[in-house]
């Protein structure tokens, strides 16, 4: 509504309107709260930091799994909300914004966090006050029984599977694997994961060196490598630690001498360094989007993931946020609402498949039990297009047999 | 187990990788020696360098364009940073233009962010120098050893601009003694503006010679500026025989390391440091009272 100066103005009715509402918000909260209770959802991530690229991609496929769930209707008909928090990359800040979801914003769960040790600290909240968190960090130590509780979940594939499927394509008998290995624990749990795969299938160590965590340049390791005259040069690190890596070795000419492999063939690091420096090297993925030429679930993920982000694809990290959300609603949807006892119960019956075929939770250490895909970087004139990145050599079907037993992990029988 | 080659071979990736670390420190050490200023955005123009180095090259299709026109047009860029924003400081404490270095890093690499993205974009090693070449002792990337040899040449013109022209006597008499020189007539300003344009340049020449090493990515500078403040201050604050003494001392350390005790091949260069600071605290070949 216009005055005659031009300049707009409310009418009496409507500020008189505007006051009655806004009075009826402040005055009757429980009111509003009670006709539209909604379940809160924390996402602890690392949203700055040398891993923002992946958790930038966890958060747009959580977003996208609590949408979906909204658009049919929400969960037990109440609508669901994402609580998206920046564990900067460290566990105090992690355990700091966790208990700070759990006191102040009264999440009813937590999913998330990118690295091991803050995944830890994060667990270490929940478990104090009685939370469900699902972990999407690659982990064994969560596994483990000193560090579990009911209420922890683990969405993520753990470095003893993954390891395991990528050393079954890539190492034989009598294989000679050198190791580049990052110094702190996702390096050594993959090293670990490696050297039993290898007892297992006959081949042999010919060098392990560790390198600081973060490290800009490799070219000093490379001589040694060289001299250790490997079949494999097995690179155990993540994130841009990954990306350089592979590009000095590859400059060094080690990719002429060595299969190049990797725990996890990371899709944002690949899309950072180019086609050239990564061709031919080999590495697991819980997720690749061309696992849609066989699974209906991945389509119809890649889809909705598309037409949300104006046509980019789903990441393997990504998917994380997706499968780990995905299943928390899908229980919460089956106990009827939040109830943590409820959701729990309803989880470790639960079979889900949302993205990549079906998945369940192990009784004994809540792992989810899920495919691993092994990929292979496509040379730049076979990408059919911009995304396709990789060549799935193949898929390992999930399976508890592919875990370490729940005995090994310190359960009861 | 450990071959005469094996450790030859080391001890030449050492130097290579100290050839790396003079070529990260010289616009740092330049700058402090002749200004006095620690520029602590010197890890983002860095950066900065790279990026620029990538755009130009993308956009001619060539990397030596890249190579020639950025180190320019930082080091332009460089100067407005002298004139507009460090020259209001001099003659304040040394911490002002400290901290207005350090305010304008974290400036840079948001900026970059904001226009380049944050996931890093990939640089590829130029086709003529890719590949590795057989030194006898064992196989080295030639792009490495093009570095080594863009950094011995632009130490033999710095050396003789330094030390032979006239603009490297006023340059060296200015780090000496400013007023005397304002006495003399000489306006000291627009030397220290040339200056600090140099060093910026350096330091974006630096840039755009690592990224075919290092890849691209806005946070590629923070590890530098420490690297560059270990090299710096082992050879001493502002000497050039320093900076290139102690970039290949480092770089020797760090590859020595690397081979019996890989896990502490970062640490041992801050050691150095430690070490040097205690037995000599101006540095190698620092003068004393100057830092």
């Amino acid at each position: 509504m216009k005055s005659r100066t031009g300049i707009p103005s409310a009418s009496r009715r409507d500020v008189l309107a505007g006051f009655a509402t806004g009075t009826a918000v402040i005055a009757m909260p429980w009111v509003a709260r009670a006709q539209a209770e909604t379940i809160r959802i924390g996402f602890p991530t690392p949203l700055t930091g040398p891993f923002a690229a992946e958790a930038k991609d966890q958060v747009k496929s959580a977003e996208l799994a609590v949408k979906l769930v909204n658009d049919r209707g929400g969960v037990a008909g109440r609508k669901v909300e994402l609580l998206v928090r920046d564990d900067k990359l460290n566990a105090g800040e992690a355990a700091t914004r966790t208990l700070e979801l759990i006191e102040k914003d009264k999440v009813h769960a937590i999913v998330g966090a990118l690295s091991s040790a803050v995944q830890l600290a994060v667990n270490e909240v929940t478990r104090a006050r009685g939370v469900i968190y699902v972990s999407i960090s690659q982990s064994d130590t969560i596994n483990e029984v000193k560090d579990f509780s009911r209420f922890t979940f683990h969405e993520a594939l753990n470095p003893h599977m993954t390891t395991a499927a990528v050393a079954k394509q890539t190492f034989k008998p009598g294989t000679k694997v050198a190791y580049l290995v990052a110094d702190y624990a996702y390096g050594h749990e993959m090293l670990r994961g490696f050297k039993r795969a290898q007892a297992a299938l006959g081949a042999v160590s010919v060098g392990e060196i560790l390198h600081p965590f973060g490290a800009a340049d490799y070219s000093t390791f490379m001589p040694r490598l060289r001299s250790m005259r490997p079949d494999i040069l097995c690179i155990c690190n993540f994130g841009r630690d990954q990306a350089n890596a592979i590009k000095q070795a590859v400059d060094f000419g080690m990719n002429r001498q060595a299969q190049i492999v990797v725990p996890v063939l990371l899709n944002n690091q690949r899309l950072a360094i180019g086609a050239e420096a990564f061709e031919g090297v080999i590495g697991g993925a819980n997720y690749y989007w061309r696992l849609e030429e066989t699974i209906p679930s991945a389509k119809a993920f890649n889809d909705a993931f598309k037409a949300a982000n104006g046509g980019a694809y789903p990441t393997d990290y990504g998917a994380y946020g997706f499968t780990g959300v995905s299943a928390l609603l899908l229980a919460m949807e089956k106990a009827g609402g939040p109830d943590t006892d409820k959701v729990i119960a309803a989880l470790e019956a639960l079979t889900y498949d949302v993205a990549k075929g079906p998945q369940h939770y192990r009784k004994c250490d809540h792992q989810s039990v899920q495919s691993v895909l092994v990929l292979k970087s496509k040379k730049k004139a076979d990408m059919k297009n911009e995304a396709d990145l990789f060549e799935i050599l193949a898929i390992e079907p999930g399976s508890e047999a592919a875990l370490r037993s729940c005995t090994e992990l310190g359960f009861p029988a | 187990m450990m071959d005469a080659e094996l450790i030859a071979m080391q001890l030449f990736s050492g130097i290579a990788l100290g050839a790396i670390l003079i070529m990260v420190a010289l616009g740092l050490s330049i700058i402090f020696g002749m200004l006095g200023v620690v520029n602590f955005a010197h890890g983002a123009l860095f950066m900065v360098g790279a990026y620029a180095g990538l755009w130009v090259a993308s956009l001619t299709g060539s990397f030596w364009w890249g190579l020639l026109v950025a180190p320019l047009a930082v080091g332009i860029f460089g100067m407005a940073i002298e004139y507009l924003l460090i020259r209001p400081l001099y003659g304040r404490s040394v911490d002002d233009p400290l901290l207005l270095t350090f305010g304008l890093g974290y400036v840079l690499v948001e900026a970059v962010r904001i226009v380049f993205g944050s996931d890093g974009i990939p640089f590829q090693t130029p086709p003529q120098l890719a590949g590795v070449a057989d030194l006898g002792i064992g196989f080295f990337p030639i792009y490495r050893l093009f570095v080594i040899a863009v950094v011995a040449l632009l130490l033999l013109l710095l050396w003789l601009v330094l030390e032979k022209t006239k603009f490297g006597l006023i340059v060296r008499a200015g780090a000496q003694d400013p007023q005397i020189m304002r006495v003399l007539g000489v306006d000291i300003s627009r030397v220290w503006l040339l200056v600090f344009g140099l060093g910026v340049g350096l330091t974006a020449l630096g840039g755009v010679l690592a990224a075919p090493m290092r890849n691209v990515n806005p946070e590629m500078g923070s590890l530098v500026l420490a690297e560059a403040f270990v090299v710096t201050v082992i050879g001493g604050m502002g000497s050039l025989v320093g900076a290139i003494v102690a970039g290949l001392l480092v770089g020797v350390a760090i590859s020595m390391t690397a081979l019996f005790a890989p896990e502490m091949a970062t640490i041992v260069m801050f050691a150095l440091m430690a070490l040097v600071l205690l037995v000599r605290p101006q540095g190698l070949f620092g003068k004393p009272g100057r830092a």
